[in-house]
């Protein structure tokens, strides 16, 4: 899979803001399809997750409510400059991706 | 000798039991499915929460008057509610009406996210801090819907 996770990671004083973008098709499971009038099938991401440190600093249950492409931003205290912050998630059809970045 | 020998197994034991306790625990933060097939903000609020009641509370949501286009609707949420546990996301005229909950307990109490909206409706955001629930809201207009066709 090409890469899904686009991740901005800034540190201010000693709280650092998150901001993350995954492309994903985030389908409800109830739009039908134009051409073929079949119900496109549910497939969106159910899960979230920040870890730093190895710790889980942010976790996100979510559901077909999230807008196609999600964004997502938070902010944290626990890291600085140079640290690595990993997103990943998790969909409802099994599929999963993670990525790394260096905190700015 | 046979004591020895006993207790390594027995530690072992104890290992792969301390560890199997803790693996479940960190793999089954398991989805809460119920609480997203909710059709409602009440069922989704007792599925997610357990309660549907909530006091008003210091919560500052940052969402468009009008939105457009109800498949993405920028949001952003700041509680100001001292140890904020959780943020869930409630669209109560959605077809599925919860449309997130954040995990906040080791980040700051604020969370940003593009949502869908089905038409116009209030956005609520629900926190959740020291057992008590928190309910902010904000009308959001919608002129395209984001559901469905």
């Amino acid at each position: 899979m090409a890469e899904t996770i686009k991740i901005r990671a800034k540190s201010t004083d000693d709280t650092v803001t998150v901001k993350v973008l995954v492309t994903h098709p985030m389908e409800t499971g109830t739009r039908k399809d134009s051409k073929t009038k079949k119900l496109v099938p549910a497939h969106f991401i159910q899960e979230v997750k920040a870890e730093a440190h190895g710790k889980v600093v942010f976790h996100a249950d979510t559901g077909a409510g999230v807008a196609k492409n999600p964004y997502f931003a938070f902010k944290f205290k626990g890291a600085s400059k140079g640290d690595t912050i990993k997103i990943s998630w998790v969909d409802n059809m099994g599929n999963a991706d993670s990525r790394e970045a260096v905190v700015k | 000798m046979s004591i020895t020998r006993r207790a390594v197994i027995k530690n072992a034991v104890v290992a792969g039991l301390v560890t199997m306790a803790g693996l479940p625990k960190l793999l089954l933060a398991a989805w809460p499915e119920s609480a997203f097939k909710a059709k409602s903000m009440d069922d989704a609020m007792n599925a997610l929460l357990g309660t549907t009641e909530s006091a008003a509370g210091d919560i500052v949501i940052k969402a468009p008057e009008i939105a457009e286009n109800g498949a993405v609707v920028p949001i952003s949420v700041t509680s100001k509610i001292a140890n904020t546990e959780s943020i869930s996301i409630i669209v109560p005229n959605n077809p599925s009406p919860l449309v997130a909950s954040f995990d906040l307990t080791d980040s700051e109490p604020f969370v940003s996210v593009r949502i869908k909206m089905a038409k116009t409706s209030d956005v609520v955001a629900l926190v959740k801090s020291g057992g008590q629930l928190y309910k902010g809201t904000k009308e959001v207009k919608v002129t395209i819907g984001g559901c469905g066709g």
